[in-house]
């Protein structure tokens, strides 16, 4: 009995020396603790920005010197020197030809026309009798972009995250290939006929090596229509290249997959 | 640590793999195929045969081939005079550049050699595109058969191109229609599938009505009178000789073999009320599948023979039913506006094609065999008498025009369409017909 009122005790005093101890107001105050903070602050400086403190002084002593900072304020330029190591050097003229193919690539493009209509719309919002149809462009405008936004599928939803082709770019590739490939009319449309080809692509867009990821299913027996169908698939490929590619990123489309997939076309 | 650069390395692996660019095409162009069908080469070591222009023959085959392939709806011959390169040359090694100048996807060429009075016909199959050979093959036969020989090279070129078997080296059974309206000579006819080597098989002294091929196209199977009265009759083709099927006291119609050829399936009338019969052609017995007192008619079986699709008033109004083979089991299958009738099970064994009637106006059409997915592919004044094409691709039947008070513009001819509905095409024949039946492949 008394030893657990010992014990009793001696657990509440030291519960009560701890508590005692740890409340701030019993603490003296702390010493120095802001220069502690400025510390640690100046070691993740330290880690972060060491490549971009010389930079941004060399902006500022240029901003200071002369009035250049026009040029040094136009971002694609730095950004296409950035990009310059993962092309393959070419001479300068040949760049400027690549921007104009580029520009004629994308005809689809949502920017230019946008800006078209903007015009539009400030010739004709001076013709007040004409704020109506105005009204009825800018509805089919709008429409125009949602249907191009329901165009998109899995896939190239996957690729704005994961690759790097543009939705514009892609839908360049994908209307091209639309026009070259001629689709075996006498399929069925029940069956399972996805037909995968990997493609090795040049520079130019033109065919390397192609494959069909799914060849030894062409030599099974009964599958006929799929064997009809992957020859067709591939002779579009070939029909249609040199491939409309983006001009630049070559590493990054050098190898594309193109899944070929008649079954809502079939069904009509 | 190891373990987490381990992780981290197979992390980057993953990622890399899956940084594969993805496009899905899921449209393209519904034109037919651009094809280019070379004439022949006929070698110069042939001889002269009697009655066939040998030097000729090259071009004879060639368009044989371009006119079965035109009218698929599936191809499209381009003309011959835009053709580059010379048919000996190109079937030897073509020069697909200039074959893929005129948009061709794929080249036919082919040479041929009359010797002993034997025609050896070779062709190449050649995919434009990938430059490579698809398909090659030789026949021997007689020079008379060189139309045959074009149809068979034809359906071997479809197979390939398409996938499923060809049709062209086959025959249509009809009832050849001459004579006014009202007195009209009605003769049995058999032609190519293209409408060519027409042959009458009787005098036009008896009406004849509904022929139906054998699985072997061997017999056929057709309704006549005797004695005044409609009968089955079982003709063969080669031999002339014909008999009546069955010892049966009342009339007997709308015959078709089974698939595997063994018996004949009917319908037989007594007292008003007709039922389905079946008649083994080698022991003669004869059993009877339906007992309704509605008016069964017009049976045709599936094509593992284990059902039957047939006619029935019994609910009412004349609309098709399925059974087992042994009458059990009966289904409706058709349920929309209208009568359905002539229900004739697909090759394929997916599809039922029937001829309905709605608000006067005739349509032929097809539905699953469940009855199920019913699709109407073309409506006139007056058509019936679905067949199905060998492949189950094409229905071929018969279309009447609509005549004046003393019978003058009348006429019945044979059309064929796809099962998607479109291709629609009238096939030529000599005189007015009706009632086709297309037979199987002649050569499998």
């Amino acid at each position: 009995m008394t030893r657990s009122l010992i014990y009793s005790i001696s657990f509440h005093v030291v519960m009560i020396a701890l508590t005692v101890l740890s409340l701030p107001f019993m603490i003296r105050q702390p010493v120095d603790l802001p220069p502690i903070i400025s510390v640690e602050l100046i070691q993740i400086s330290d880690k972060t920005n060491i490549p971009y403190a010389p930079k941004a002084r060399k902006v500022i002593e240029k901003v200071k010197e002369e009035e250049k900072r026009v040029v040094s304020e136009q971002a694609p330029p730095a950004a296409k020197e950035k990009e310059k190591p993962d092309r393959i050097p070419l001479p300068k003229k040949q760049d400027e030809k690549k921007e104009l193919v580029q520009k004629k690539q994308n005809p689809e493009e949502v920017k230019p026309e946008i800006r078209q209509a903007s015009e539009f719309e400030k010739k004709e919002i001076i013709d007040t009798n004409q704020i109506a149809a105005l009204i009825d462009k800018a509805k089919e405008e709008t429409a125009k972009v949602e249907k191009k936004d329901n165009k998109l599928t899995q896939s190239s939803v996957k690729n704005s995250f994961a690759t790097g082709l543009t939705l514009s770019e892609e839908d360049a590739l994908r209307a091209q290939i639309f026009g070259c490939w001629t689709v075996p009319l006498g399929l069925p449309y029940d069956d399972d006929l996805l037909v995968r080809i990997k493609l090795e692509l040049k520079q130019d867009g033109t065919i390397s090596r192609s494959e069909i990821l799914d060849h030894e299913r062409m030599n099974r027996p009964g599958q006929k229509f799929y064997k009809v169908l992957a020859e067709s698939a591939l002779r579009a490929v070939r029909i249609c290249q040199p491939l409309k590619v983006p001009t630049t990123g070559y590493e990054k489309w050098k190898n594309i997959q193109l899944n070929f997939n008649p079954t809502e076309m079939l069904k009509g | 640590m190891k373990k987490i650069i381990f992780i981290l390395s197979i992390f980057f692996n993953f990622n890399y793999t899956f940084a594969l660019i993805e496009v899905d095409i899921t449209r393209g162009n519904l034109d037919p195929l651009p094809i280019a069908v070379s004439p022949l080469h006929v070698d110069v070591q042939s001889e002269e045969v009697n009655n066939i222009k040998v030097k000729e023959l090259g071009s004879l085959i060639s368009s044989v081939i371009e006119n079965n392939f035109k009218s698929t709806g599936l191809f499209n011959p381009l003309n011959k005079d835009a053709f580059i390169q010379k048919p000996d040359i190109a079937h030897l090694k073509p020069r697909f550049e200039d074959w893929s100048l005129i948009t061709a996807q794929a080249l036919i060429t082919g040479k041929l050699l009359v010797k002993d009075n034997k025609l050896k016909v070779e062709f190449r199959l050649w995919d434009v595109a990938a430059a490579k050979e698809m398909i090659a093959l030789a026949f021997t036969t007689t020079p008379a058969n060189w139309r045959r020989v074009a149809h068979i090279i034809s359906d071997k070129i479809y197979e390939r191109l398409t996938g499923e078997s060809g049709y062209f080296d086959t025959r249509v059974i009809y009832v050849s229609e001459a004579g006014p309206k009202d007195q009209r000579v009605k003769k049995l006819a058999i032609m190519d599938q293209d409408g060519e080597n027409v042959k009458y098989l009787t005098l036009g002294n008896e009406l004849v009505l509904t022929p139906r091929f054998n699985p072997a196209n061997q017999l056929v199977t057709y309704l006549s009178y005797f004695r005044n009265l409609p009968r089955v009759y079982l003709l063969d083709i080669e031999t002339g000789i014909q008999e009546v099927v069955g010892n049966f006291p009342g009339m007997t119609f709308a015959p078709r073999f089974s698939p595997d050829g063994k018996k004949i399936i009917m319908s037989f009338a007594k007292d008003g009320n007709s039922d389905i019969y079946t008649m083994d052609l080698e022991s003669r017995v004869v059993e009877k599948i339906t007992d309704h007192s509605a008016i069964d008619t017009s049976p045709s079986y599936s094509p593992d023979g284990k059902y039957i699709c047939f006619n029935s008033d019994r609910s009412g109004l004349q609309q098709i039913y399925t059974m087992n083979s042994d009458g059990t089991n009966v289904k409706r299958i058709s349920f929309g506006d209208g009568i359905y009738g002539t229900p004739v099970w697909s090759p394929r064994g997916d599809l039922i094609a029937f001829t309905k009637v709605r608000a006067g106006r005739f349509y032929i059409g097809v539905m699953r065999t469940d009855g199920t997915g019913e699709r109407l592919l073309t409506e006139n004044f007056y058509q019936e008498a679905p067949s199905w094409s060998p492949n189950g691709r094409l229905l071929i039947f018969y279309r009447e025009t609509k005549s004046g008070k003393d019978g003058e513009g009348f006429s019945a001819k044979l059309w064929s369409i796809d099962i998607t509905g479109y291709n629609e095409r009238q096939i030529k024949t000599e005189t007015d017909a009706s009632d086709p039946s297309w037979s199987n492949l002649l050569t499998k």
